[in-house]
């Protein structure tokens, strides 16, 4: 006899998993439209910007930096003081505001209200031990490692995004001579350069007459151009090593067999894929630069003076850490701000302009 | 120029004789060739659909690829349209070629729009004069594939594999090819969405003539959407007929095993037919077999098996078989 492969009637039992028809109803009109609503659709950097300002950490860092940033730009036109002379009264040098407190007044300065009954701009943190205004000093600090970090992270970000875009992309052979370019300066040790490029510019080159380096000092020029040269080895690395996997795509093979040039699928396909990982790179060097700015004033490589940066006023404060501790704090606090609120909206832009993360 | 890049023909694809060897490093110096493709010939006519079946790592998609240049061929010719394609001519010729690719996850850029993925190629080839005509040029597209015009400003993570596969096959056509590589476009999708792409093809080729080359593994729907199917094993062509005429008479030993492969919906006639069942694995192409590659799973095999690779001959019909003993 031949089998019955027939399906068999529906079981009648209590866990039975058939699907009874006489318990559904039919969708109303209403509901069906409301299956056809859609998220309403943004472009993606709409997209993106949308959710960086729905993150409240984001927003509070923006707020911070751009703050910081305003008083940087306007507090040296409201503020009377300037950030290298000792501060005086009616044309005098007044050798008694040394090392005043927050909101203190000098003895000198207290007469001179007195007599005309008039306020003076008060010292908002103090003054330091030659009688600088410490505030405007602190902001021209803030000042200097603000263009440092800056600068010196977009050096890095465009010589290594481009460098290890094309050697990641090119692969082979040009790619093996590339990356050992890179393991010899990797190999360099950078102070040693910085060093040696300071001296040789000291000695060579005149860059006090340029407008914004003439006043940082040779130690800077050299900074940035160490910079130029060495810092961006980290990035070339990062970016060929995104790349050798998004290449892989078969977006990019899909683009190569349309006919786009290699230039047009680097920076179609394979950069915007790899964006996330280059800001959040780019938002730490920019604390990372502010640091190398404060260890090399340390060790007295930093801005010429009377130029102050954050990091060698925090350094000059170490040694009056106990009677004047607010010298220390006032830098400290700046670059903490600085630096933590580069770090969160870095972090907070991998996570929105990454459109698989999106909820 | 060489006298010989133009020649008439009545095929669009004329392939002679391709090559695609890949090196393979075994040593600091040395490297052996992996061959991917050795020496396929086959032609598609205008409006034709050729199907290229073979399992997996046969050369069937390097075949393909090879065709658009992804690939530096290793040897052999390949007109299209009467014209030798080189170097030189590829980037015009891409307008006339285009591939739709397999996976619909990864062969769509994340950070694009459909709109800009669409139109790339216009972009490539600039083949409009003003924004407003790329934008209709689009939305013609993305109709014809039966996508919704407000789908134009999303990304390609918000759509179903179906509707990827879709985006892939319209930026394909954008440029109005004659010829599409269809490299697996349905193995990733599910079996229901399968039938609607392949059906699309098929709308498809009759409204815009369009001839495609259509890489797959799977028989079935080759020979559903197929005029004439290619049988391929590690880098060769092993047989070439009408579609029907490969499904009810196949010939070649290993074309046979394969079609016994295909499930047969319907248990009672599947339990009568009987499954050929190969023995061994496939070789390595880095250590071919010389002669017929198939020679060391085929039941047939003789001393001029092993000694020469057999040419595809015709057995009536346009029906060629490569094989010495059947």
């Amino acid at each position: 006899m031949e089998p019955n492969y027939d399906i068999p009637a529906p079981k009648k039992h209590a866990l039975s998993l058939h699907v009874d028809p006489s318990k559904f109803e039919k969708a109303t009109a209403e509901e069906k439209k409301q299956q056809d609503v859609m998220a309403e659709s943004t472009t993606f950097f709409k997209d993106g910007c949308r959710r960086l300002m729905k993150n409240p950490l984001a927003v509070m860092s923006m707020i911070i930096l751009l703050l910081v940033i305003l008083i940087m730009v306007f507090a040296p036109m409201v503020v009377p003081y300037s950030y290298d002379g000792i501060i005086t009264v009616e044309g005098v040098r007044d050798k008694q505001a040394a090392n005043l407190k927050p909101f203190e007044y000098s003895p000198r300065e207290q007469q001179y209200m007195q007599k005309y009954n008039v306020k003076v701009f008060p010292h908002i943190m103090g003054t330091d031990e030659l009688c600088r205004d410490y505030f405007i000093r602190v902001v021209y600090g803030a000042r200097v490692s603000f263009l440092v970090g800056v600068f010196a992270s977009m050096m890095v970000l465009i010589i290594g995004t481009l460098y290890g875009a094309i050697s990641g992309y090119m692969g082979g052979r040009t790619d093996l001579i590339m990356m050992r370019i890179v393991d010899i300066i990797y190999s360099l040790p950078d102070i040693l350069i910085i060093i040696l490029l300071a001296v040789v510019f000291k000695e060579t080159m005149d860059f006090s007459k340029l407008p914004v380096i003439g006043k940082l000092g040779t130690n800077m020029v050299s900074m940035f151009i160490v910079f130029g040269l060495l810092y961006w080895v980290g990035m070339a690395r990062l970016v060929r090593g995104q790349i050798l996997g998004i290449k892989q795509n078969e977006y990019v093979l899909a683009a190569k067999s349309m006919g786009a040039s290699s230039g047009r699928i680097i920076w179609k396909h394979i950069l915007p894929n790899c964006l996330s990982v280059i800001i959040i790179t780019t938002a730490q060097e920019i604390p990372a630069a502010i640091f190398t700015e404060s260890y090399l004033s340390f060790i007295g490589l930093g801005v010429a003076l009377p130029m102050p940066s954050l990091g060698s006023l925090a350094n000059a404060a170490r040694s009056g850490m106990q009677s004047y501790p607010w010298k220390l704090v006032f830098p400290a606090v700046a670059i903490i701000l600085i630096v933590l609120a580069f770090n969160l909206i870095g972090d907070a832009m991998r996570d929105a302009f990454d459109p698989k993360l999106k909820q | 120029m060489a006298q010989n890049t133009k020649k008439n023909s009545e095929y669009l694809v004329e392939v002679h004789d391709l090559k695609e060897y890949f090196p393979v490093k075994t040593g600091l110096f040395t490297s052996v060739p992996l061959k991917a493709v050795d020496g396929v010939s086959f032609n598609i006519k205008p409006g034709e659909t050729l199907g290229l079946v073979g399992e997996s790592g046969c050369g069937k998609t390097t075949v393909g690829r090879t065709l658009l240049r992804l690939y530096k061929p290793t040897g052999g010719e390949f007109y299209f349209n009467g014209e030798l394609v080189t170097d030189k001519n590829i980037h015009r010729l891409r307008k006339e070629m285009q591939m739709v690719f397999q996976d619909p996850y990864s062969s769509l850029n994340p950070r694009m729009t459909v709109e800009d993925i669409i139109g790339e190629p216009l972009d490539i080839h600039h083949l409009y004069a003003n924004k407003k005509e790329r934008h209709d040029k689009i939305m013609d597209l993305m109709q014809l594939v039966g996508l919704n015009a407000e789908h134009a400003t999303r990304y390609a993570h918000e759509f179903s594999g179906g509707q990827r596969q879709r985006i892939g096959i319209a930026r394909a056509l954008a440029v109005d090819p004659k010829f599409i590589v269809c490299d697996e476009p349905v193995s990733a999708l599910d079996v229901s969405i399968q039938a609607q792409v392949i059906n699309m093809f098929e709308e498809l080729q009759e409204k815009l003539g369009v001839a495609y080359l259509f890489i797959a593994h799977d028989l079935l729907v080759v020979h559903h959407i197929s005029q004439r199917i290619a049988v391929m094993y590690l880098g060769k062509l092993v047989e070439i007929a009408d579609a029907d005429e490969l499904n009810s008479n196949p010939i070649h030993p290993y074309t046979l095993s394969l079609l016994s492969a295909v499930p047969i919906p319907d248990p009672k006639t599947a339990r009568e037919s009987k499954r050929i069942v190969l023995e061994g694995d496939v070789p390595s192409p880095l250590h071919m077999p010389s002669g017929c590659p198939f020679r060391t799973r085929c039941r047939y095999a003789t001393e001029q098996c092993a000694r020469e690779m057999p040419a595809l001959t015709d057995r009536g019909n346009g029906h060629m078989v490569a094989c010495w003993n059947k």
